[in-house]
């Protein structure tokens, strides 16, 4: 057993996710308590170059070319021989359409404990502790890591990706990779995003609807609000989800990631799937009749009227304002 | 071709959430359930898999207040058969002891494909459907929003961020996370509900002691509070939306 903490470097399509930096960050502080080094484990074929400004103490390159492309089966496998060989403190993976693929199933066939939706990680004392943030960001859960290896899923939100960045090249270690025979499970292709009508990730204004809107037709009360304003509308994953707009539009974690001057939020909650996607907005404002939702704790001015009273007011007094 | 979708309840986050007295889980006193939103979405995929393939569809659940609900609407949607687990759910029961109950039965049931939704928003110790594969030893792959099936393999499309899709293929028997069903899940008539309630008679399924180990203790559980907050604008409708006019103007965007 050892004290490093491991971080799994998800990258994509060549470049490195900002999640990984993301999670070296949350790695350094585990590291800083346990003792040990922070260790990428960088797993692809012909991916060396992306080590550059990895801020961590050594890097184990994977190279083979089952791990080409993600596969959840070829992660796995190549995943668990690494933990098994070195038992580390902890295994960091994004709580992401990668690391939440084959965390669970490492849990299961390594027998290790799993700590998931983790946003902030800390070391006091030598004492090592995860806060997870569940029930869509309302609650946060505390608790040490379990050992001898504990594996989380971590979250974007309290570190940032500059402080998972180093000028510094980590050292690298060759690990051969080990069997990646008899594979099921392989990609056939990318699909690229439409692109729709409109880029909302180059929008400056965005008018973003969500559950609170309750049915399709009533789409229209934000839409027109959108359209007195000059500005555009997107949604989250609820509204998408329905067909009621569409997925050119949807805005989090499996959407776009948008960065306009305003972006004001309509009956929109704030799971932490959604708030992923808007923190480069200059200003967030935001209407929800929930006044505990967790779309208020990023907003910078926000009312719990509900949205059909206000939005039809505010459309018509925006009219007046551009008419006179 | 047999589907298995397993579905579980999950707070209403609708409505307030409390901590116990422990302080370390939700209150469950007057605590609402509803159906885990991608489980729904997990269902709704079976079911158009049923329609163009003629699958039979298999739902399961844990018999926890509610589930019963969840699994008349399923029957009413299209489900061919309903199962529910019975034991002691009680608090501490996580995602580690569900697969683990939701594994040890599969072997009668022979599925070719379980369906579950990617993920549920307390899923602390990681999702199920990953757990439930490694369980059985299959293949997973999540993030899942479109499936097709032909020739014992199946095409699945799987979400990344910026909305990527990676296409891949798989050999049956898998499981699969879904994140959103092809289409919008159906709408079922409240009298389509109550009548399965008549007619269709719940399976019942009991489990063996169940194993939760896999997950850390939670030492403690709270509402965050502090930190920033949204400055809420107050006054009636009029004022509120006069103020938002006065933000939209000093941004620079009206």
């Amino acid at each position: 057993m050892s004290a490093d903490i491991y971080v799994l470097i998800e990258h994509m399509q060549g470049k490195v996710n900002d999640i990984s930096y993301i999670m070296l960050a949350a790695g350094r502080v585990l590291a800083g308590g346990s003792g040990g080094q922070v260790v990428g484990m960088l797993l692809g074929h012909d991916v060396e170059g992306l080590t550059a400004n990895l801020a961590a103490d050594k890097v184990l390159l994977v190279d083979h070319p089952a791990l080409a492309e993600f596969t959840p089966e070829a992660y796995q496998k190549a995943m668990a021989a690494l933990i098994e060989q070195s038992a580390p403190r902890a295994v960091l993976m994004g709580e992401t359409s990668i690391g939440a693929d084959i965390a669970g199933g490492l849990s299961a066939l390594l027998g290790l404990p799993l700590v998931s939706l983790c946003r902030h990680v800390g070391a006091e004392g030598g004492r090592l502790t995860f806060t997870s943030q569940i029930c869509g960001g309302k609650i946060l859960a505390e608790g040490e890591l379990p050992g001898p290896t504990c594996l989380l899923t971590i979250m974007p939100g309290d570190y940032k990706v500059e402080q998972g960045q180093s000028s510094i090249q980590p050292a690298i270690e060759k690990v051969p990779a080990l069997d990646l025979e008899d594979l099921h499970v392989s990609l056939k292709e990318y699909i690229e995003p439409t692109a729709g009508d409109v880029d909302i990730a180059r929008e400056s204004v965005l008018v973003a609807v969500g559950r609170g809107i309750q049915q399709e037709m009533n789409i229209e009360i934000p839409q027109e609000l959108a359209d007195a304003l000059g500005a555009v509308v997107c949604a989250s994953r609820p509204v998408v989800d329905q067909g009621w707009m569409d997925t050119s539009r949807l805005v989090g974690k499996s959407g776009k990631h948008v960065s306009p001057k305003v972006y004001l939020a309509i009956g929109i909650s704030g799971a932490p799937e959604h708030v992923e996607g808007i923190g480069g907005s200059d200003l967030i404002l935001a209407i929800n009749t929930d006044p505990k939702a967790p779309i208020f704790d990023i907003a910078k001015y926000g009312t719990s009227t509900d949205l059909f009273d206000i939005v039809p007011v505010l459309t018509e007094k925006i009219k007046a304002a551009k008419g006179g | 071709m047999n589907i298995v979708v397993l579905v579980k309840l999950v707070p209403d986050l609708v409505e307030e959430l409390e901590i116990d007295s422990s302080g370390t889980s939700l209150d469950t006193t007057f605590l609402r359930q509803i159906i885990n939103e991608p489980d729904e979405h997990a269902l709704e995929q079976a079911l158009l898999l049923k329609e163009a393939s003629g699958a039979t569809v298999t739902v399961i659940g844990a018999g926890v207040d509610g589930m019963d609900d969840v699994l008349f609407t399923a029957a009413a949607k299209g489900a061919d058969r309903e199962i529910k687990l019975t034991g002691s759910f009680e608090a501490g029961i996580n995602n580690h002891a569900m697969a683990r109950a939701f594994a040890a039965m599969m072997g009668e049931l022979a599925p070719d494909m379980i369906l579950t939704g990617v993920q549920a928003h307390n899923d602390i110790d990681g999702a199920l459907g990953p757990l439930v594969a490694q369980f059985l030893d299959l293949p997973y792959i999540g993030y899942v929003s479109g499936v097709s099936i032909a020739a014992g393999e199946c095409t699945v499309r799987k979400e990344y961020a910026g909305g990527l899709i990676g296409e891949m293929q798989a050999p049956l028997p898998i499981v699969l996370g879904i994140q959103a069903a092809e289409k919008p899940p159906r709408y079922v008539a409240v009298s389509k509900v109550r009548q399965a309630m008549k007619t269709v008679s719940l399976e019942e399924q009991s489990t063996p002691e169940l194993d939760p180990s896999g997950a850390a203790v939670i030492e403690r559980m709270f509402q965050p509070e502090g930190g920033e907050h949204a400055e809420m604008i107050e006054g009636d409708v009029d004022q509120i939306a006069d103020r938002f006019v006065e933000l939209l103007r000093d941004a620079g965007v009206l």
